[in-house]
């Protein structure tokens, strides 16, 4: 019987890009010869349950979960995509008191979703206002929409958004709102990763993504994922891309 | 690599002069101001070293705060940026925790090239390859102005303690 590999993807994909994925699931089978099954999980905790129970081959993962699927679960990194950025606005509504990361006070309302590592880069830049986990009121909602929806009505004091999300928002939403910071990070981004059960085509994977712009229907796949191509990731790359992490992870 | 003494042509205004004393390389003569550089908001200030502290990479955030060229801090130990203020035993506990294969975090005020000084707070990581030990990683970024006030009460008590090893003014 023909082996059916799980293709999945990190579960903060920008609704436009749903069936862009999709696609991309299928362009992949025709040009690898594989047989693949696109699970698309709808939550961060979902998917790691997935992840732990081995049932992913090929993922395109969050930054925050390459460090487990590295060093825990045997995935490599093979390629980053071009032309996004897993940068994090922080922003409060326009007519805020609040000019300054610095002028936020503890119990502060933080609104976010459960994308980790916009999560985990919002948290530090609030750090030079002295605020933590442990001091502010953290308010997870279910997309990047819901986070300016909560400043706009009051509920959130501040909010975080992906760089790309936060572009995307319509002008009359961003012009009631003001970013106080956006990270400027670059080293950390989605990495495609390749589990233990189909390593054997870690490299064949590797070469079409690459070669995608010039394989016939790739550059409409990649323009369906908002994706300019693929870059190479080696092996220390990743390895460095996970101890900056963990740097950032610890406390 | 040897650090060289810093010259006043590379330093703005007016400085203090240090001779401070580096583990393993012997006196570095260092000219310091008064003028504090802000930290850049929403970067991280990344560099690498081997297992001696010797740096072997560091991003574009790390070259700007340094006042360094990259040229001149690849190869180069990385107490290039020791500020005299900073005590010994700060370095001790970073060097002990991550020979130990621990994470150390702290406060650090850092000097640059041109006299001038940043703090950062810093997370240093050991880099393990194969379950070895190849090198440590630093990742800094933005303290708060309680804890830098914190940290230079702190590190004056300890410096004072440690008491002056520096042929420094106040020596
Ligand atoms: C990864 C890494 C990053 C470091 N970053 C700094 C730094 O930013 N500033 C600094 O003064 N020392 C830093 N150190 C410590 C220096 O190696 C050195 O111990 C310190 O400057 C004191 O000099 P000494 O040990 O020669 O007395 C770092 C060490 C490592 C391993």
């Amino acid at each position: 019987m023909e082996t059916i590999y799980q293709l999945t993807v990190s579960p903060d994909f920008t609704p436009e890009h749903i069936s862009g994925w999709y696609i991309y699931n299928t362009w992949l089978q025709r040009n690898l010869g594989l047989h693949f099954h696109l699970e698309m999980y709808d939550s961060f905790d979902a998917q790691r349950e997935a992840i732990r129970q081995d049932a992913v081959d090929l993922i395109y993962a969050n930054p925050y979960d390459a460090s487990m699927l590295v060093r825990e679960k045997g995935f490599r990194a093979v390629v980053h995509p071009m032309g996004v950025a897993d940068e994090c606005v922080v922003a409060v509504p326009v007519e805020s008191a609040v000019q300054r990361v610095e002028d936020l006070q503890p119990n502060a309302r933080v609104a976010s979703t459960d994308d980790p590592d916009i999560h985990l880069v919002g948290m530090i830049m609030l750090e030079p206002a002295d605020l933590n986990a442990n001091n502010v009121q953290s308010i997870v909602v279910d997309g990047y929409v819901l986070v300016a929806k909560a400043l706009l009505k009051g509920s959130a004091d501040v909010g975080f958004f992906l760089k790309d999300a936060w572009d995307g928002l319509s002008n009359t939403v961003r012009k009631q709102l003001r970013p106080l910071v956006t990270s400027q990070i670059s080293d950390i981004q989605h990495v495609l990763l390749v589990g233990p059960r189909l390593m054997d085509s870690a490299e064949d994977i590797q070469n079409l993504m690459l070669r995608m712009p010039q394989i016939e229907k790739g550059s409409g796949v990649l323009e369906s994922l908002g994706f300019e191509g693929w870059a190479e990731v080696n092996q220390e790359d990743t390895e460095f891309m996970i101890d900056l992490m963990d740097t950032l992870k610890a406390r | 690599m040897m650090l060289r003494d810093m010259q006043p042509a590379a330093v703005a205004g007016e400085f203090r002069e240090y001779h401070i004393n580096l583990y393993g390389f012997g006196a570095r003569k260092v000219l310091v101001t008064d003028e504090e550089v802000p930290y850049p908001d929403g970067k991280l200030i990344v560099s690498r070293t081997d297992t001696r502290g010797i740096i072997t990479h560091c991003n574009q955030s790390f070259v700007e705060m340094s006042g360094h060229s990259r040229e001149a801090l690849i190869g180069a130990e990385h107490s290039i940026l020791r500020h005299p203020d900073m005590p010994g035993v700060a370095f001790k506990s970073l060097w002990d925790d991550i020979e130990a294969g621990r994470i150390w975090h702290g406060y650090v005020k850092n000097l640059r090239g041109d006299g001038k000084f940043y703090w950062v707070y810093a997370t240093v990581i050991p880099n393990v390859r194969d379950g070895r030990v190849v090198g440590y990683t630093s990742v800094r970024r933005k303290p708060s102005r309680t804890k830098i006030r914190e940290s230079i009460a702190l590190y004056q008590q300890l410096k004072a303690q440690e008491g002056s090893h520096w042929d420094g003014p106040e020596a």
